[in-house]
C-alpha cells in the first residue's frame, strides 16, 4: 500500500487507462461506440459495476475462502449488473434498447473481474474504491472518446446535433465493426506516441 | 473440511444475499419497467391508432383474461366516445413473431387501425411491413372479424412486394386478433362502459376540485 488514495484514482485515467493501457475490455469499447451518447452510458453502467464489485470484494476479502473466490466475485458482479440492467430499464429505456446485450455482458468484461482479482482482494476498501471510481472513469473517458470521433466522421453529429453543413456525406464505414478497428488502432497508437516522449 | 464447510457457507449466504437483493428490486420496478416498454415499444403504435385521442391510451388501459393468458387492451376517447380498444396480437413472419397493434371500434367492429410494433423481418424487405406505412393503411375500415388473407391466396391483403411470408404473417396475425375480438367482446364492452362512467365522474371531480 505504497501509493495514497489520490494517486489509485489517478492512475485509472492515464497510466493504466481500461482499451489504451491495459487493452482490456475491448469487446463493448468496438461494440457499443457508435454514438457519444451510448458510450458515455455504457462507462456508467461499468463504473457503477465497478465500484461497487471493488468495495464489496475487498470488504470480505478476509472472508471469502481462496479456493472460490472467483465463484464469489462473480456472483458479487453478476448482482451488481443486473441491479443496472433493471434500474435502465426502469429509467432510461432508450438508452438500454441501444446498449442491448451489452449490458448483461458486463458481467464478463475482464476489466471488472480484473479489478476485482488484481486489486480489490489484496487492497483495502477505500483503496479499492478509488481504484474503481479511477479505471471505470478513465474507461468512460476513452469510450466517449472514441464514440465521439466515430460519431462525428460516421454521421456527421454530435451528441444527435448535426455538426457538418447539409453536403457532408457521412462516413459510414466509421460506425460498422470495422471503422470502430480502424479508429481504435489509431487511438492506441497516438497515446504511444504521446506517452513515449 | 473446515475449510469445505466455510465455502459452502459463503457461497451460500452470498447467493441468498444477492437473490433477496434482486428480487426485491425487480418487485420495486416492475410497474415502472412495464410502463417504459408500453411507451417506446407499444406506445409510438398505439398513439398512432388513436391520433386525435383527448385521453391517454397508455394510462387507460386493463387487463382481460382471454383463456389461459392475459391480455392488455388500451382504451381510446376518440369525438367524445371511449367505443374503441386496441390490442395486441402475433402472426408468424418469415424472421420470427410479428407484433401487431390493432384498434377497433366496438359499435361497428371496424378496424381503426393497424400498427406493427415488433418485428425480426429481413431489413428493408420484410420489415417495409413496419416503415411502410401504406401497407398497413390497407387494413383500415375492413370488418375485424373476416379472415384475412393476402390476394395471392384469394384474399383482399395486398402483399409487400417480395415478402409474401411477411404479408402472410400480418394477415394471419390479422385473422387471430378478429377471434380474440370475438371471444371477449361482450366483456370489452362491458369494461368499456365502466370507462366511460369513470371519466364523466372525474370530469365532474375536477369541476367541484
Amino acid at each position: 500500500m505504497a501509493k495514497s488514495i489520490t494517486q489509485e484514482f489517478v492512475k485509472g485515467l492515464w497510466e493504466e487507462i481500461p482499451p489504451f493501457r491495459l487493452v482490456l475490455g475491448l469487446c463493448p469499447t468496438l461494440a457499443v461506440t457508435k454514438t457519444i451518447q451510448d458510450g458515455i452510458g455504457m462507462g456508467v453502467a461499468t463504473t457503477f459495476v465497478l465500484v461497487c464489485s471493488n468495495v464489496l470484494v475487498s470488504a470480505m476479502r478476509n472472508i471469502i475462502p481462496s479456493k472460490v473466490r472467483i465463484a464469489a466475485f462473480i456472483i458479487i458482479i453478476a448482482t451488481f449488473v443486473t441491479v443496472v440492467e433493471l434500474l435502465m430499464q426502469a429509467f432510461t429505456y432508450p438508452l438500454f434498447l441501444s446498449l442491448g446485450i451489452f449490458i448483461p455482458l458486463i458481467v464478463v468484461n475482464c476489466i471488472v473481474l480484473g479489478r476485482a482479482e488484481a486489486f480489490a482482494s489484496k487492497n483495502a476498501v477505500m483503496h479499492s474504491l478509488a481504484d474503481g471510481m479511477g479505471i471505470g472513469t478513465g474507461f468512460t473517458l476513452a469510450l466517449a472518446a472514441l464514440g465521439a470521433v466515430r460519431e462525428v466522421f460516421g454521421s456527421g453529429t454530435f451528441w444527435g446535433t448535426p455538426v457538418f453543413g447539409p453536403s457532408f456525406h457521412p462516413f459510414s464505414f466509421m460506425i460498422q465493426a470495422p471503422g470502430a478497428f480502424v479508429c481504435l488502432g489509431l487511438m492506441l497508437c497516438i497515446m504511444n506516441l504521446v506517452g513515449k516522449k | 473440511m473446515r475449510e469445505l464447510i466455510k465455502m459452502v457457507v459463503v457461497l451460500t449466504v452470498l447467493s441468498a444475499f444477492s437473490g433477496g437483493l434482486l428480487a426485491s428490486l425487480r418487485n420495486g420496478t416492475k410497474d415502472k419497467i412495464e410502463y417504459q416498454q408500453l411507451k417506446f415499444v407499444k406506445g409510438p403504435a398505439i398513439l398512432d391508432i388513436f391520433k386525435g385521442a383527448t385521453n391517454n391510451p397508455l394510462v387507460d388501459r386493463f387487463k382481460l383474461k382471454d383463456g389461459n393468458v392475459e391480455r392488455s387492451f388500451f382504451v381510446g376517447k376518440l369525438n367524445g366516445k371511449t367505443d374503441t380498444v386496441a390490442f395486441e396480437s402475433y402472426g408468424k413472419g418469415f424472421g420470427g413473431d410479428i407484433g401487431l397493434m390493432v384498434g377497433v371500434n366496438l359499435d361497428t367492429n371496424k378496424i381503426i387501425g393497424v400498427g406493427v410494433t415488433t418485428l425480426s423481418e429481413t431489413p428493408g424487405v420484410g420489415s417495409r411491413a413496419k416503415t411502410d406505412p401504406g401497407f398497413v393503411a390497407q387494413f383500415k375500415g375492413h370488418p375485424l372479424e373476416e379472415t384475412f388473407k393476402v390476394k395471392a391466396d384469394g384474399g383482399q391483403v395486398d402483399a409487400l412486394s417480395g415478402a409474401t411470408v411477411t404479408s402472410r404473417g400480418v394477415a394471419a396475425g390479422l385473422t387471430d386478433a378478429g377471434l380474440i375480438y370475438k371471444r371477449l367482446k361482450p366483456e370489452l364492452e362491458k369494461k368499456l362502459k365502466n370507462f366511460s362512467t369513470k371519466a364523466v365522474k372525474t370530469k365532474k371531480g375536477e369541476k367541484n376540485g
